[in-house]
């Protein structure tokens, strides 16, 4: 993976920097020291590393302000942080930039149960948002298996999903409002607590920005009211097209599940060998999810468990309480743990139209075997997203490559199909370079021409997202200027 | 000029030297001033996957079309977007792209989302003649920036739209509707508040001062299997007994024409005056209504959405006060054409990005829906 070169004028100017970053920061909030750099010098993709000039950790919008605007003024790079768990290098520091997180941010700043609304600073956890609403039987729906680390501000720059976005959508179906810093210190409010704002959706544009147009330092959240009971069912087939079929036949009944989580065999038997749930050594497994009273859960799983049957399940296990719901879960949500007991791996997130699902897990399953490296495949199935994860072994020489390019080539797969490289993890650094495979140059244009308009300097987070060839010229402006 | 693909489109606007206006079905007129460009070419369903709840059609294809196709599945566009026909007297048919341009959504905006929240993709055709393709037609997509929520809602601005894809949901077994009588509106505000605030899922919350009947009413929506609807009803009339008696209406068509008559703003039509429709918090709801004055009110999205039909030439968003939230002069009566802004003004900071981004997408001004001066 190529990073731009870092620029020799930032990197020479590095004392004159943290002097002035450190004139409008407390001195533990500018983080100079080679040594202490390094805790910031990548996320959760760790397979890339590079410690930035310096961090900083502001404590409120005026402060994020002051360091963009210094930042501004000297032509520094700026890489926002949110926890640093980005699986796609979202987080990922260049040599010649401040790293700006926003962890000391984490506030609660106005709950309004009659509105339905949280506002919180974005260093906020996700978790920790339903969390301060969860006395009053309130949650907030997105939730990423990261939830319990990762930031709300994290969270709003990749447009994060989670397990039930089929019924509740993604950040950006629930997101009212921001307070964003601009990279030339300048402070717009977008939005608000009423459902919709004025002009332009520039609040739709930021969400999934991937912190390339904006610092966002508060959030007006969507909070919901918790249903009263969640149960699910899980199904085995003896094929991934029946298991493809009986999704498509679940969501035409009218049933709007909560969440229908899919595993292939590989998957299967990892999990099974890792967390002992007791699930049933077939070719694919689905786990549906219903919400309501009771009764209500009791009448749609009928009605899921009759279509179920319909296609000939291997097995088909309701679960009838708690208990039964928890072991049902249980295997499904210890897949990523068994996976990296086995071995090294890599999460893709390429999402495709649910009618290809079984043409496409083939395809996988061949080009596993060319490659000679295993996937296994756990994904949201009734949205499509997939979660093929490969393994591989980071100390054998040249298996990382191998798997990058196996990567490579899966994520084109879903892009043939009608689908997109990404369905909630985001580009970063990851997917840069195969966003030609997904859009034409005139595309990319109108994308790289929104970030113009908010950072015309292409100071903020610049080196992903966006092929590096497509950037190049527009990251060199600041310096042709001169 | 109504071209018949994306490519003849391009060359339309390549060619151009002066603005154009660009009309759907024309509903709400066109939008923008100069030689008509008609969208009614790019028309028809290219693709519908009811099993993956997803339906792509040209721009300029007709609602009808649409809605006939996804009722043959049981299925629907849940965001239930207005018909201006109504309000504004117009006639036309209403268009896939006029309801992505203007993020037309109807009460149940408040529980599924508005029409952004279902569009998953778009294609458009920017002032330089340059097509672009944004989203795609998959449910979860984080690949690159999310320029389709841009469009929803642009008013033509920034291009032409001439495909959207769209999610669709199904229709449920059954609909009821839940009807108070005799609430004021902050009593009402505090009723549909403490319904949306329930696990029974509302699709709908709006009060009239004066219904059908003359009278207030309180309409809350319940939608689900027949057994949801029977338990549902019965917890919500324990939940909001202090608000008075509760009458559950279940006759499907009865049901429907309530929610249609809510979602067009049918209380408003054919009378004098200039309508407005202002987004604010829902507890702010009532608090506006009363600042307004207004000769008509009518409350959606649990109070969040206020219509208001003030006197000719009334500058409504004046009555705001420190009420945080923005107000569009829907309907304008001659007397305020010219007088007063259709849109609501923006802070200068952000009114810097929406110009930066008009003249990008738009470079010769082509699509400039001329702002009424203030």
């Amino acid at each position: 993976m190529q990073m731009p070169t870092p620029d020799a004028r930032v990197l020479s100017r590095k004392a004159e920097i943290v002097d002035r970053l450190r004139g409008v920061l407390p001195a533990d909030a500018v983080i100079d020291d080679v040594a202490e750099t390094r805790a910031y010098e990548c996320d959760a993709l760790t397979a890339y590393k590079c410690p930035p000039l310096a961090a900083v950790l502001p404590a409120s919008t005026e402060e994020v302000a002051a360091v963009l605007k210094i930042c501004h003024e000297m032509d520094v790079p700026v890489v926002p942080r949110g926890s640093g768990t980005s699986l796609a290098g979202g987080a990922l520091p260049t040599a010649d930039c401040v790293i700006l997180g926003v962890s000391k941010l984490n506030e609660v700043l106005e709950t309004d149960y009659d509105n339905r609304f949280i506002r919180v600073q974005t260093g906020r956890t996700n978790l920790s948002v339903t969390g301060a609403v969860e006395e009053q039987d309130f949650f907030y729906a997105p939730d990423p298996s990261s939830q319990l680390a990762c930031a709300i501000s994290g969270n709003i720059a990749m447009n994060s999903g989670g397990a039930h976005c089929l019924k509740y959508g993604v950040t950006t179906n629930n997101l009212l409002g921001v307070t964003m810093v601009m990279m030339d210190g300048t402070v717009v409010e977008l939005g608000g607590a009423h459902l919709d704002a004025a002009g332009l959706d520039l609040l739709g544009v930021i969400c999934g920005s991937e912190g390339q147009l904006g610092v966002v330092t508060e959030a007006t959240l969507r909070i919901l009211r918790k249903p009263e009971g969640a149960r699910p069912v899980l199904m085995g087939f003896d094929a991934n097209e029946v298991a493809g079929a009986c999704v498509s036949d679940i969501i035409k009944a009218g049933v709007l599940p909560v969440a229908i989580e899919f595993m292939d065999r590989p998957c299967i038997r990892a999990c099974e060998a890792f967390a002992k749930a007791g699930y049933p050594d077939c070719e694919a497994l689905l786990i549906v999810e219903v919400e309501g009273s009771d009764e209500e859960i009791d009448h749609q799983l009928k009605l899921i468990m009759d279509i179920a049957r319909r296609h000939n399940p291997v097995e088909l296990r309701e679960a009838k309480d708690a208990d039964e719901a928890g072991r049902i879960w249980l295997g499904r949500k210890s897949a990523f743990g068994a996976m990296g007991q086995i071995n090294d791996y890599m999460c893709l997130d390429g999402t495709i139209p649910v009618s290809e699902l079984p043409r496409v897990l083939t395809r996988i399953g061949e080009m596993s075997k060319e490659y000679g490296l295993d996937v296994a495949n756990v994904f949201h199935a009734g949205d499509g997203n997939m979660h093929p994860l490969i393994l591989f072994d980071a100390n054998k020489p040249g298996d990382l490559e191998k798997c990058e390019e196996l990567g490579a080539d899966i994520l084109k797969l879903c892009v043939e199909v009608g689908g997109c490289l990404t369905g909630e993890h985001g580009v970063g650094i990851e997917k840069r370079d195969l966003m030609h495979v997904q859009y034409a140059p005139a595309d990319l244009e109108a994308q790289m021409a929104v970030k113009d308009v908010f950072d015309p300097n292409w100071l903020l987070n610049s080196a992903k997202v966006f092929p590096l060839d497509a950037s190049d010229a527009r990251r060199a402006l600041d310096v042709a200027a001169e | 000029m109504t071209p018949k693909t994306e490519d003849e489109l391009s060359e339309i606007i390549k060619a151009a030297r002066d603005p154009l206006q660009i009309r759907g079905g024309g509903t709400r007129g066109g939008a923008g001033t100069g030689a008509l460009l008609e969208t009614g070419g790019l028309s028809g369903i290219s693709l519908y996957e009811p099993g993956a709840l997803t339906l792509v059609a040209g721009a300029g294809t007709p609602l009808a079309e649409i809605d006939t196709a996804l009722a043959r599945e049981n299925q629907r566009l849940a965001f239930e977007p207005l018909d201006h026909r109504t309000l504004l007297g117009s006639s036309g048919e209403p268009t896939l792209g006029g309801v992505a341009a203007t993020n037309a959504s109807g009460p149940r905006r408040i529980q599924v989302g508005a029409a952004r929240d279902f569009m998953l993709g778009v294609r458009f055709v920017d002032g330089a003649g340059n097509i672009v393709k944004n989203g795609g037609r998959v449910m979860k997509n984080v690949t690159g920036y999310d320029l389709v929520k841009l469009m929803a809602g642009s008013w033509g601005q920034l291009g032409v739209m001439t495909e959207v894809s769209l999610k669709v949901l199904p229709v449920p077994e059954m609909i009821a509707t839940l009807l108070i009588n005799g609430l004021n509106e902050t009593r009402a505000v505090a009723a549909m508040s403490r319904a949306l605030g329930s696990p029974f899922e509302i699709t709908g919350a709006a009060h009239a001062p004066r219904g059908v009947d003359g009278h207030p009413v309180t309409m809350l929506r319940i939608e689900g299997f027949e057994t949801q609807i029977t338990y549902r009803a019965g917890e919500l009339k324990k939940l909001l007994a202090e608000f008075g008696d509760i009458a559950v209406e279940t006759d499907q068509d009865r049901v429907a024409a309530g929610w249609a008559w809510v979602r067009d703003v049918a209380l408003m039509k054919d009378k004098p005056g200039d309508v407005w429709r202002f987004s604010v918090k829902p507890s702010d709801g009532p608090k506006l209504a009363a600042a307004l004055g207004a000769e008509d009110i009518l409350l959606d999205w649990g109070g969040g959405l206020v219509w208001a039909r003030m006197p000719e030439g009334t500058d409504a968003r004046t009555k705001m006060g420190d009420i945080a939230g923005h107000g569009t002069l829907v309907r304008m009566s001659d007397g305020s054409r010219g007088r007063i802004p259709r849109l609501h003004p923006e802070p200068a900071p952000v009114a810097k990005l929406t110009d930066g981004l008009r003249a990008r997408f738009d470079p010769r001004g082509l699509f400039n829906l001329a702002p009424v001066p203030a």
